[in-house]
């Protein structure tokens, strides 16, 4: 939009704003969150002491609250036009400031290495032995694995479009295959790491045959109902798993043999350093940095193959590429499987990691937290899933370290309990700014003259 | 074969690569398509006419296999003739299909939408485009060669290795693809998204990436609708060039008469989901049954109608 243009819609809507219709909007918006709060605030539930529920009416606070709605939503039709044109405007200048880059991708992968390799050191150097280990372990290990999480999903959901609400399963199926196949058999991390991968393939091979008819809300009920049965096995199976409890005593991975102990034989020892428990943490990080980047190199590779394309073309239009002879069941079902794979692998890593793993880790919101990386990423872009992966979980664990604020707020005050509605309300954010994803366009897989980056607003979304 | 050779119009009976036998299709009530029969002639364009709902799509999805007939038979015979007992032995058979040298006799009935498109070779285009929007031009030339580029990846694992077998299969993919862009003009547009071009020139892609399959009969659902007359031109001649350039076979549906009466071969009629007429352009522009039904219009305004398609 050119500068004019934007000057007359801003004096038409200057003119055509009313303060009699702004009131009424609130004071309808007020009414609406009076009969919200009316059951969920109004009264607070507690029980005295002869064990009678009594009701304590909380009225100055739901009060309090219509008096936040009706002012909240005046202000926001004053002047939340112009807020939210900027807020867009900095949004589509920020992705058109980003869009460039894609030109310096060689220098930036580059960098991008090479800071990623030099972060664990980076982090003893700033913060100490000590602090360190937050960073690396918390931050660093923590991110790159659901950064992993990410571009596995991402092949199922960004580049098929089919849209898997229970991919925490494959995670689980990968952990507890590591976990169950080291504590039973004595098998070791390496050879569990591969296993689990082969198994997560296994399983979305076999929920994939059944499901993949479906499709849109159809497959995402269907593998949200996997996830869960997954889960509920988990607990349940308690001869096998050890139900709700976990499984714990996971043996940890060694370096080609060599544990991470102050023993005789551990790491330290075996190269004459002094044992310091960084020593794992260096090496787990570099291990999930590498199989993350294992999961990229993969995906970009076969993006490139007649797979990809056929997977890409699928969430285009599944009906033009049963017209060309694709077979669609096939090749929905090996990005299902690829995906899975890679999440079995993540999660043999999360075990080995921990040592110790329960069906808690593998509840519906990490598949939805996982789904939201990829969406808030930009569907299908590697570079995306990545930054959506670091702001999102790098955020949740930032809200760890804002202890302070109940100096503030009072004792009671605990950040991270706010992760959820943070989380919401940046999803919110991202459909009204930027609902394809921090980055939309998609880079076309093969290239006759010139590359020339494909706007969001064609590419397809996927039906399932 | 007895209902097939009811031509009315067609001199001496060509030899048909498809041939659809007492074809029904029933939407609960509805009959969409009533005991058609009718055959395609190798090397040459029939076209299917007929008012609107009058069934043509329905048809064309019954031989792609995107709908399942009530009943009927749709025989394809690829490679060159075949034996009428050869066709019947295959029918009594539980089997789908039934190689001959390099060609072979299918019955597409009995096929999935993507086994008739990829064994089958017979490819479509949509009455409303499907091209993948999303994806360059040369994109959607490529994923058209799907099935034999995925069996050179060695399915993915010579590719992801970055094998040069791989390779050069995908450089001959891009020659074949570009080969077909110049055919249309497009080769300038390949990096573009398929989108963003113009709809006559998104028409025209669909027609070529159903082509880069590398099909024996290629059907078309009204791939005029939408065009200026100078975008009708260029699409006759695309046309005629694949019939006569490839030996392609091709099964049009199409309203607009200019398209069909100077291309077509052989036109097939028709109404309510029943075949009306079936013949030479020449035959169907003079039968007053087709004329009367196409149009919609009673007996004595048939003579007015007809004045107009001459003219
Ligand atoms: N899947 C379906 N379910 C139910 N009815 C259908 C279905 N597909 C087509 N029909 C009906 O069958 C009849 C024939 O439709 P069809 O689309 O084949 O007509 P057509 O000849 O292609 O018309 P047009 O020229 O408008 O494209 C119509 O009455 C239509 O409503
Ligand atoms: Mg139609």
């Amino acid at each position: 939009m050119s500068e004019g243009e934007a000057k007359t819609v801003a004096s038409d809507e200057r003119a055509s704003f009313s303060w009699i219709s702004a009131l009424r909007d609130a004071g309808f918006l007020a009414l609406f969150t009076l009969g919200l709060s009316f059951p969920i605030l109004a009264f607070r539930t507690r029980q005295d002491l002869w064990h009678g529920l009594v009701l304590d009416p909380r009225w100055d606070l739901v009060a309090t609250v219509v008096a936040i709605a009706f002012f909240g939503r005046l202000s926001w039709l004053v002047v939340g036009g112009r807020v939210s044109r900027n807020v867009q405007s900095f949004a589509t200048q920020v992705g058109e400031v980003l869009a460039p880059l894609q030109n310096y991708k060689g220098t930036f992968r580059l960098v991008g290495l090479i800071w990623l390799i030099a972060y664990p050191f980076l982090a003893v150097l700033i913060a100490g032995p000590g602090g360190a280990l937050k960073w690396i372990d918390n931050f660093g290990i923590q991110i790159l694995i659901y950064v992993m999480l990410g571009w596995g999903l991402n092949i199922v959901v960004g580049l098929a479009g089919l849209l898997d609400l229970g991919y925490v399963a494959f995670y689980a199926v990968g952990a507890y295959s590591t976990a169950l196949l080291s504590t039973y058999f004595g098998l070791s991390f390496w050879i569990c790491l591969p296993l689990a991968g082969i198994f997560a393939a296994f399983w979305g091979i076999l929920l994939g045959f059944p499901v993949l008819r479906l499709r849109g809300d159809y497959l995402a009920i269907v593998t949200l109902a996997f996830g869960e049965i997954i889960r509920l096995v988990l607990i349940n199976w308690v001869e096998l798993t050890n139900g709700a409890a976990g499984i714990s005593g996971i043996p940890r991975p060694t370096f080609f043999g060599l544990p991470f102990n102050a023993s005789d034989e551990g790491f330290a020892a075996f190269f004459g350093l002094e044992f310091t428990p960084l020593h794992r943490l260096f090496f787990l990080f570099y291990l999930i940095l590498a199989l993350a980047l294992l999961t990229n190199w993969v995906t970009i590779r076969l993006r490139r193959l007649p797979i990809g394309r056929a997977w890409e073309a699928l969430r285009e239009d599944d009906i033009a590429c049963r017209s060309l002879g694709i077979d669609t069941v096939t090749t929905k079902l090996t990005a299902f499987s690829i995906g899975a794979m890679f999440g079995g692998i993540a999660g043999a890593f999360f075990a080995a990691r921990l040592g110790f793993i329960s069906p808690k880790s593998f509840e519906f919101m990490e598949s939805a937290v996982i789904l939201s990386i990829v969406v808030l990423g930009g569907m299908g872009s590697q570079v995306g899933v990545a930054i959506a992966a670091v702001a999102m979980i790098g955020g949740t664990e930032l809200l760890r370290e804002l202890g302070w604020l109940k100096s503030i707020f009072g004792a009671g005050f605990d950040p991270t309990q706010y992760r959820m509605l943070l989380f919401g309300m940046a999803m919110v954010g991202m459909m009204v700014w930027r609902p394809r994803g921090l980055i939309s366009k998609r880079e076309p897989s093969l290239v006759l003259h010139e590359k020339r980056a494909i706007g969001g607003d064609l590419v397809k979304e996927g039906q399932g | 074969m007895g209902q097939a050779a009811m031509n009315t119009g067609v001199g001496p009976a060509l030899e048909p690569i498809l041939r659809v036998e007492h074809l029904t299709m029933r939407f609960g009530g509805l009959l969409a398509v009533n005991d058609l029969s009718f055959d395609v002639a190798r090397g040459q364009i029939t076209a299917l006419i007929g008012p609107n709902g009058a069934g043509k799509t329905t048809v064309f999805n019954c031989i792609t296999g995107f709908y399942k007939p009530t009943s009927g038979r749709v025989a394809l015979m690829s490679g060159g003739p075949q034996s009428d007992p050869a066709i019947a032995a295959l029918t009594d058979s539980p089997g789908r299909s039934q190689r001959v040298g390099r060609g072979g006799v299918y019955l597409l009935e009995r096929m999935a939408d993507s086994e008739i498109a990829a064994q089958a070779k017979v490819a479509r285009t949509f009455q409303n485009i499907r091209l993948f929007t999303g994806m360059t031009v040369l994109e959607n030339l490529i994923v058209a060669q799907h099935n034999w580029l995925n069996h050179a990846s060695g399915y993915s694992v010579l590719g992801l290795v970055g094998a040069k077998s791989f390779r050069e299969a995908e450089a001959k993919a891009v020659e074949i693809a570009v080969a077909w862009l110049d055919c249309i003009g497009l080769k300038g547009r390949a990096d573009d998204p398929a989108g963003a071009l113009p709809y006559g020139d998104q028409r025209r892609l669909e027609i070529v990436r159903a082509m880069c399959t590398g099909p024996v009969l290629l059907c078309l659902d009204e791939p005029a609708a939408g065009l200026n007359p100078r975008e009708s031109a260029e699409l006759n001649e695309l046309l005629l060039s694949i019939r006569d350039g490839n030996g392609t076979s091709l099964l049009l549906i199409e309203h607009d008469m200019s398209v069909v009466m100077e291309i077509s071969d052989h036109i097939v009629v028709l109404e309510y989901g029943k075949k009306i007429s079936d013949g030479t352009p020449d035959y169907i522009k003079n039968d007053p049954k087709v004329i009367a039904a196409y149009l919609g219009v009673e007996d004595e305004e048939v003579d007015e109608a007809e004045a107009e398609i001459e003219g």
